[in-house]
């Protein structure tokens, strides 16, 4: 045999990267952060139904509404950055599942800043 | 090789296509598939306000899609998907915090989750179809 380690030491290389409780944590987080956050979104949506080019403009601009608005998006993609790593995970494999993953965080960085940025342009002027 | 990195071939246990369909696995299945969704869903949330930043044209675009029937079919999957992953994921909070175990529960608490997902979005689309 040419492992001269112990089997508990192979078995601690092994092991877990001890994160699972922190990403299951998190998940738990956001997801009790999102329960207002998604009905107060989803009745202002329907309420901005038919609303024109200045209405929505006027809305997103909102003291109030940008704070909210960028807690939903923000909040919203890093919980669903962190469901579709585990949806990574459990139907794909090597390098694929690497890239699908690191391109998924990537994605959600992207557009959450490019959201929060946008938000702040329409309040703050610009 | 070492001994713990070959690979084993145990027996796996059976998929999918072996239980018949219930209320309980579909309804997780579903979990998923909104969950899916509304990742996507989230970055077409982003690309509304970039849109509403950029220009009023780019806007039109965005608001033309909107109302198309493709666009009409994306929003009204993306209102019941939002609505019905919200639900069961309370649904998913309670048994996190270890209640609703019992098989007659799960599948209670499953049929108002359906209801109440169902119900809002209809009522949603309703009420958003006055307003236009």
């Amino acid at each position: 045999m040419d492992d001269r380690r112990t089997p508990l030491a192979r078995a601690r290389g092994l092991g877990s990267a001890k994160e699972g409780v922190h990403h299951w944590w998190v998940q738990r987080l956001t997801a009790i952060a999102l329960i207002p956050l998604v009905v107060w979104f989803a009745v202002s949506l329907v309420m901005l139904s038919g609303a024109d080019y200045p209405v929505v403009r006027a809305w997103i601009g909102a003291p109030l509404v940008m704070v909210l608005l960028i807690l939903t998006i923000g909040i919203g993609l890093h919980h669903g950055q962190l469901g579709m790593q585990v949806v990574w995970e459990d139907y794909t494999d090597g390098a694929l599942r690497v890239v699908m993953i690191v391109l998924t965080k990537f994605l959600a960085a992207l557009f959450g800043l490019g959201a929060i940025v946008a938000i702040l342009r329409i309040g703050l002027g610009g | 090789m070492s001994a713990a990195n070959r690979p084993v071939h145990r027996p796996l246990s059976p998929h999918l296509q072996i239980y018949r369909p219930q209320l309980t696995s579909m309804l997780s299945i579903l979990h998923r598939a909104t969950g899916i969704a509304l990742a996507v869903g989230a970055l077409y949330l982003a690309v509304w306000v970039m849109c509403a930043a950029a220009s009023p044209r780019a806007y039109a675009v965005f608001q033309d899609f909107n109302t198309s029937i493709i666009g009409r079919f994306v929003l009204g999957g993306w209102l019941f998907s939002a609505f019905y992953h919200l639900c069961n994921g309370i649904r998913h909070l309670f048994w996190d915090a270890g209640y609703g175990f019992e098989i007659k529960d799960a599948y209670r608490s499953g049929w108002i989750v359906v209801a109440v997902s169902l119900i809002a979005t209809v009522l949603s689309w309703i009420v958003g179809l006055r307003l236009v």
